[in-house]
């Protein structure tokens, strides 16, 4: 746990979301912290995946959605018609529910962001390969079958090459959607772990429908409840002495 | 635990019905086979697949007929295999699922329902006349690719929804554009599936009669196609044309089987094909 | 607490009744030894004694009880303040035994000399430090903290009390050096109520703790601006 406050990376202001006629996101104002871990907590159906996934604009592949309101990344509109939207995942990555490695070898997932930029150069690759597999603290279980098949890996390991994956790209803030919803606990262990290193250097913003989990990783947190942000508060405080009614049936266990 | 005894009487009862069916099918396949391997079998020989027919076609061999279907397939592949993954991938990652592509898509499946002779008229009505390209190579084997798309665009498309959806969001979240993401990590692991379906619909083109019989192919004719604006004679209309309308029937008997025989093992050969390929693309990816 | 009843509520309950069961016998304690030296009954100081060891026992099996919670149940919010708060209000009661059973010992000193004088403001006192107990043990378990604040404040009155008894017992000192070591033993009872009343006051401010989810630990006299539920972004 982090103490000292620094600015916020992403904002959001009065963020409206709608798939076709039905109010997913009703009116969310949130901050998230630079180089924070900010997690979001809610029953199924609250929002939350659905919040993370406007902050890289990854809900603009389903059709009849909409977006309304302000997604601010480092003060500026993520919606404005200039943001090029190829850049902003590339500034903004995120690690899915599922481990989702792509049926080539371990090096070639982690080097799929470059080489789609246009990486040839193999030295370079090599490097970069490497530094993202140790920040995913991976190097050393893959470093001697670079070349296998990501399918080789286990769960937990193909989760920590998604994120290898994901910081080769070098982005700026990282969105994890349930990361750990299918991997055993010691894998979990080893994301979470992960995590808290991860934030030195990124804006970490995580979804998870495990309390305990965001208790353990998060220096901030967000309970979402019906599309709703009803409470946002340092994690310390959530957890020991919520502000909110809500807040507090929901993570005493009462509902949800 | 213990299942009830009636539960089992008809569990077992279901699966010998199954195993019924399947020898029932099979039975009938090897019947066929055999009967036109033992009938046609005599006729093969290097001269029957290597020579024009002689004397009204009842001596000399079947070459020209090769040659046509093999020459008419490839056109049909060269119009059916592009537009066809090319549609499909427009229908499976662009289009968006509205009343028009449902429509579409409908039209699509309906189309691969109709009868082979429809597609001949229509070939002869477009590509022959419309178009001057007259009775041809090309014109039949334009309406053999135009028969062929509704299958191919089919398969296409069942390749690519069985790509999870994770392999495009986890390269549209590494900054991918959709071409890139569809190029590098969808498009590579559909084309086992997209070859497969595509290569069935070729050998059913390879076999069909109707759809060349008024486009292009020649009712008897020695020489081989010299330009794509040549007649042809391709092996099912050889075939019927031996099986049916010949003065000497009885007598060509024999050459009849042994054409049914080689066309038979073209189709065959290229269904393997498709297998061989597709297995070998998928153990590349593995 | 009301609402669907969950797992953790039964064992809640148990926990709740067990820290009732203790302070109660706390109280007794009090009780038992201050009338014992009152009243110069050797047996009743006998009896505190005796008693001490069934408070130790509950406030081993109270702090077992909170550990199991924790480490299953991984309570949060009130749940968890609900358990910290219990941890150290048995801790807290455990210590008002202990003082019981020092004014006790101290009883069976005294009743080996005459009575110096009769005694008026040590009962008092008593009967504030027990009352106060006894509060700060309601407002616990019906989650109240205006009665946890009330407690909180009657401190002062005790340490008053205790200031007086201490001069008082100054002056025998002063007049005749015999009474010393009789003047000192009524002095450490009066420290030993005293200390129980600052136990009392320990217990209010934990429940005020548990009760709103802030400290006012040290700084008693801010009670009273805590505010309430504070607004959040979002609104609820």
């Amino acid at each position: 746990m982090t103490s000292a406050e620094t600015g916020p990376k992403i904002q959001t202001r009065n963020l409206d979301f709608y798939y076709g006629p039905t109010r997913a996101l009703k009116n969310v104002t949130l901050d998230c912290h630079d180089r924070r871990v900010t997690a979001i907590i809610g029953p199924s159906g609250c929002g939350k995946s659905t919040f993370i996934r406007t902050l890289n604009r990854m809900n603009d592949v389903i059709p009849g959605t909409r977006v309304e309101g302000r997604i601010l990344l480092d003060g500026e509109d993520i919606r404005a018609p200039e943001v090029d939207v190829v850049e902003l995942r590339r500034r903004v990555g995120m690690v899915f529910q599922k481990p989702n490695p792509f049926p080539k070898s371990i090096f070639d997932n982690v080097a799929y962001g470059l080489r789609i930029n246009g990486w040839r150069d193999r030295r370079r690759l090599d490097e970069v390969v490497e530094r993202s597999l140790r920040g995913a603290a991976l190097w050393d279980e893959v470093k001697d079958r670079l070349g296998e098949n990501a399918f080789a890996l286990s769960g937990g390991q193909q989760q920590r090459l998604c994120i290898a994956r994901s910081l080769a790209v070098e982005p700026e803030v990282i969105l994890f959607d349930e990361p750990c919803s299918a991997i055993d606990p010691i894998a979990t262990a080893k994301v979470e772990d992960l995590i808290e290193k991860l934030k030195t250097r990124y804006t970490v913003v995580i979804v998870t429908h495990n309390m305990q989990q965001a208790a353990r990783v998060s220096d901030y947190t967000a309970f979402m409840m019906l599309g709703e942000l009803v409470e946002f508060g340092r994690t310390e405080k959530i957890f020991t002495a919520p502000a909110s009614r809500l807040t507090e049936d929901y993570i005493t266990g009462r509902f949800g | 635990m213990k299942r009830p005894a009636r539960k089992k009487i008809a569990q077992a009862l279901g699966f010998l019905a199954l195993r019924l069916a399947m020898a029932v099918v099979l039975a009938v396949l090897i019947l066929l086979l055999g009967d036109i391997v033992r009938k046609g079998g005599g006729a093969i020989s290097w001269e029957f697949l290597s020579q024009a027919p002689r004397r009204g076609m009842t001596e000399g061999g079947i070459f020209p007929a090769i040659v046509g279907t093999f020459l008419v397939t490839v056109i049909t592949a060269v119009l059916a295999v592009p537009l066809g993954m090319s549609a499909a991938v427009y229908l499976n990652e662009y289009a968006r699922q509205t009343r028009l592509t449902r429509l579409i898509r409908l039209s699509i499946r309906n189309l691969s329902g109709v009868p082979s002779i429809v597609y001949g008229l229509f070939g002869v009505i477009l590509f022959v006349n419309a178009l001057r390209l007259g009775t041809s190579v090309l014109s039949a084997g334009l309406t053999l690719g135009l028969m062929t798309l509704p299958w191919t665009i089919t398969a296409g498309e069942e390749a690519l929804k069985t790509i999870p959806d994770s392999y495009r969001e986890g390269a549209l979240a590494l900054g991918a554009t959709k071409w890139q993401t569809i190029r590098t990590n969808v498009l590579p692991y559909a084309v086992p599936g997209m070859l497969t379906g595509t290569v069935l619909g070729l050998a059913r083109a390879a076999g069909e009669t109707a759809p060349i019989l008024f486009t292009g192919a020649a009712f008897y004719l020695p020489a081989l196609p010299k330009s794509p604006g040549d007649q042809f004679m391709a092996l099912p209309y050889h075939l019927y044309i031996m099986a049916t309308q010949h003065h000497a029937i009885l007598k060509v008997r024999p050459l009849a089987y042994g054409t049914a025989l080689v066309l038979i093992f073209l189709v065959l050969g290229m269904n393997m094909a498709a297998i061989v390929v597709r297995y070998r693309l998928r153990k590349k990816q593995r | 607490m009301s609402k669907p009843e969950r797992p953790i509520d039964e064992e809640l309950k148990v926990l709740k009744e067990k820290l009732l069961e203790m302070a109660s016998r706390a109280e007794e304690q009090i009780a038992t030894a201050v009338r014992g030296l009152r009243d110069r009954e050797e047996a009743l100081a006998c009896r505190v004694l005796d008693r001490e060891e069934a408070i130790n026992l509950l406030d081993v099996e109270i702090d077992e009880m909170c550990m199991r919670l924790l480490a299953l149940r991984q309570p949060m919010a009130t749940d968890l303040r609900f358990i910290t708060s219990a941890m150290k209000i048995s801790n807290d009661v455990e210590r008002i035994g202990d003082l019981a059973v020092n004014i006790a010992e101290r009883t069976i000193e005294l009743l080996k000399a005459p009575q110096l004088k009769p005694l008026i403001d040590i009962p008092r006192m008593a009967q504030m430090a027990q009352d106060m107990v006894r509060d700060a043990l309601n407002a616990f378990v019906g989650s109240d903290d205006k009665l946890a604040r009330n407690v909180c404040e009657r401190d002062d009155q005790v340490d008053q009390l205790n200031d007086q008894v201490f001069r008082e017992l100054l002056t025998y000192m002063m007049q005749d050096p015999g009474t010393i070591s009789r003047a000192v033993g009524l002095i450490l009872v009066g420290r030993h109520l005293e200390r129980i009343a600052d136990h009392a006051t320990n217990i209010g401010e934990d429940v005020i703790y548990m009760v709103r989810g802030q400290t006012i630990k040290h700084h008693v006299d801010e009670v009273g601006r805590a505010t309430g539920l504070k607004g959040c972004p979002g609104g609820g």
